[in-house]
């Protein structure tokens, strides 16, 4: 099938997805690429757990998941002496709209993530470790899976690693369709074998995590960046891209461009060159907006973004976030209220329904886009959207209400003409269809060659 | 009765959590009763906590929280579509509707012959490969083009 029909051209300064063609992801290749000597290199010269942390810390990695929280510092939150079981969690529930870069970490190079997973558990003294991998990726959950029975095998994972004290068991978790099994506290309740509704925070993770117990959550990406940051060091990492920023970063582009798919860049790279990396835009068209780090994160408008770096603080500062590291591109003929429609559909279908503002405000959201989408919206609709969008937000167990609510007063706010377009002239500015998808042959032709 | 491949399956699956957490493999469980029947009645879902040891409640919550799982029969092939933003933006929409016209059916219908099921998917974290689709939950297809679309229909009937 076309499943390879894709570029492996993830850019030149890619680490983490550095020199994979589809078929490399075996241990064999993985350790001609310098594999597991990271997680030698601690076991040979005896580094310490603390050592490990702050090297952790000197890299400024930060999360990768959507929070960007820094993952050192999550790290040291682990009670050191706790006496009973501890656990470490990958978080592949990779289900945020736009993104699909820890797809390819899975299913090119599994052992990045199962050696970062290793170095991880010996930082904070952990012996067992899962993997939640997103439900509709089966082939993918196989592969890692096989990737795991290679690292036991090995003697990389399991009892007495390497012939040291230190044991660490990994085991791969399959989702099954339900994108707030993302959110952490969701993941956990799903691995207990329950309903994905996310509990209330504080008491955090670290102290009451997976069955009660101290638990660490990473994202794949954030775990794959880890043996690079302890073979060459966190400096070094941290040099890749800029201060409290370190680091390449994946980006997954989606839309309407050449050529979407994964590029790994330097944080800082300027969107333009991204934009370039992807092929521009499809057919020569002009760019109207970009939702830079996944469906929850406020949408920008075409022209700033030409002009802002793709790291946390240029992105938050640009009134966005750069939350996964999706980057949703959409051209001039692109109907910015279907575009909302559709979004807003999403999170009402995926709210878990715990709380009220949630469950009952994602369901308003929707309505209202979509009778203005349909040409039965009202003048005052677009102050009721904004007041929804103020009684949902932050008024939430966990984040889905704010990723619902942020991107409907963003589609507002910067396109407030389209919107009131729709509901004084009953259609749409931009023509039928709303997606501009006339271009969308040519680009699959040029897929499948 | 839970069928001998499956309680063997289900077994591994135990094996990675700790004795006094069966719960957990419950929804792998759902996942390879639902490979046999094809779809989970109550009666499969009783078993299923009959061996886990664990209230049926407990198990149908986890069935209809899940959207992966099939409460009702589902025909031969369920193909799922994602018609999320970042594929509709690259022809996701329409290759949904092509397959609508194409099978004479709507979202969540099935087709005269039992064939084929359509669902509307979403995000499956494969956005650059759109139209992406999902045949039983399992196999991936992706830059579905209408060809492709008409040789996959070929190949399912
Ligand atoms: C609704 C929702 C969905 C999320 N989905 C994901 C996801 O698919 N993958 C992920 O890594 N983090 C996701 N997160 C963030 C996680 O809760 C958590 O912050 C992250 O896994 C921590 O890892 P990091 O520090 O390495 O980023 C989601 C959060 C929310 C509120
Ligand atoms: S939006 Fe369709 S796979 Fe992500």
């Amino acid at each position: 099938m076309a499943e390879f029909a894709k570029t492996f051209d993830y850019g030149p300064d890619a680490i983490i997805l550095k020199g994979l063609d589809g078929s490399n992801w075996r241990l064999k290749d993985y350790e001609s690429r310098a594999g597991y000597a990271a997680l030698k290199k601690i076991l040979r010269d005896g580094l310490k757990p603390e050592d490990v942390i702050a090297e952790v810390k000197k890299s400024a990695l930060r999360g990768r998941g959507g929070a960007g929280f820094p993952t050192g510092l999550k790290w040291s939150f682990m009670p050191r002496s706790f006496p009973g079981a501890k656990y470490l969690v990958c978080n592949s529930d990779e289900g945020e709209p736009g993104t699909f870069k820890d797809r390819d970490i899975l299913r090119y190079n599994p052992h990045v993530l199962i050696e970062g997973m290793i170095i991880a558990a010996y930082a904070m003294g952990i012996a067992v470790g899962y993997n939640y991998i997103h439900g509709e990726i089966w082939s993918d959950y196989d592969r890692f899976e096989e990737a795991l029975e290679e690292a036991r095998a090995a003697g990389y994972l399991g009892e007495k690693i390497l012939g040291t004290d230190f044991s660490f068991q990994l085991h791969a978790f399959h989702g099954f369709g339900a994108y707030i099994c993302g959110e952490e506290t969701a993941l956990l309740e799903s691995i207990e074998g329950k309903k994905g509704q996310p509990r209330f925070k504080p008491p955090f993770p670290a102290s009451f995590g997976l069955y009660g117990k101290p638990t660490t959550i990473n994202n794949t990406e954030t775990f794959a960046a880890v043996p690079y940051i302890i073979r060459e060091g966190g400096e070094a990492f941290l040099n890749l891209g800029k201060p409290n920023n370190g680091g390449t970063k994946l980006f997954s582009v989606s839309g309407n461009v050449a050529r979407p798919g994964n590029y790994e860049v330097k944080l800082g790279t300027p969107f333009a060159k991204l934009l370039e990396m992807a092929g521009g835009m499809r057919g020569g068209r002009k760019i109207k907006g970009v939702i830079p780090g996944g469906s929850s994160m406020p949408v920008i408008k075409g022209d700033v973004m030409m002009s802002i770096d793709m790291d946390y603080d240029s992105i938050a500062k640009a009134g966005s976030m750069l939350g996964s590291g999706a980057v949703i591109v959409m051209d001039e003929d692109t109907c910015m209220v279907k575009a909302a429609e559709r979004l807003a559909y999403f999170y009402f279908e995926e709210s878990c329904g715990q709380c009220t503002p949630c469950r009952e405000g994602t369901g308003w959201l929707y309505r209202i886009i979509h009778r203005i989408e349909h040409g039965l919206g009202r003048q005052e609709d677009l102050d009721l959207l904004l007041n929804l969008a103020d009684q949902i937000q932050g008024r939430t167990i966990c984040a889905l209400g704010d990723a619902a609510a942020m991107p409907v007063r963003a589609f507002v706010k910067n396109y407030r003409e389209e919107f009131e377009y729709h509901i004084a002239h009953k259609r749409c500015m931009v023509g039928p269809g709303g997606y501009s998808t006339r271009h969308v042959a040519e680009s699959l032709a040029m897929a499948a060659e | 009765m839970l069928s001998p491949q499956a309680k063997q399956k289900i077994d591994r699956e135990l094996t990675k959590y700790p004795a006094d957490q069966k719960q957990s493999a419950v929804m792998s469980a759902l996942a390879i009763v639902q490979d046999e029947y094809g779809w989970l009645s109550s009666e499969v879902m009783d078993e299923v906590a009959q061996y886990l040891g664990m209230p049926q409640i407990a198990v149908y919550e986890v069935a209809t929280f899940y959207n992966m799982y099939n409460l009702k029969p589902m025909g031969k092939s369920k193909i799922t579509v994602c018609t999320n933003l970042p594929c509709a933006l690259s022809g996701g929409v329409d290759a949904a509707e092509y397959l609508k016209k194409k099978l004479g059916v709507d979202w969540r219908e099935t087709t005269a012959d039992g064939n084929f099921t359509l669902v509307e998917g979403e995000c499956m974290g494969a956005c650059g490969d759109a139209p992406v689709l999902l045949v039983n939950n399992k196999r991936m297809c992706s830059f579905m083009s209408n060809e492709k679309l008409d040789k996959l229909i070929e190949e399912l009937k």
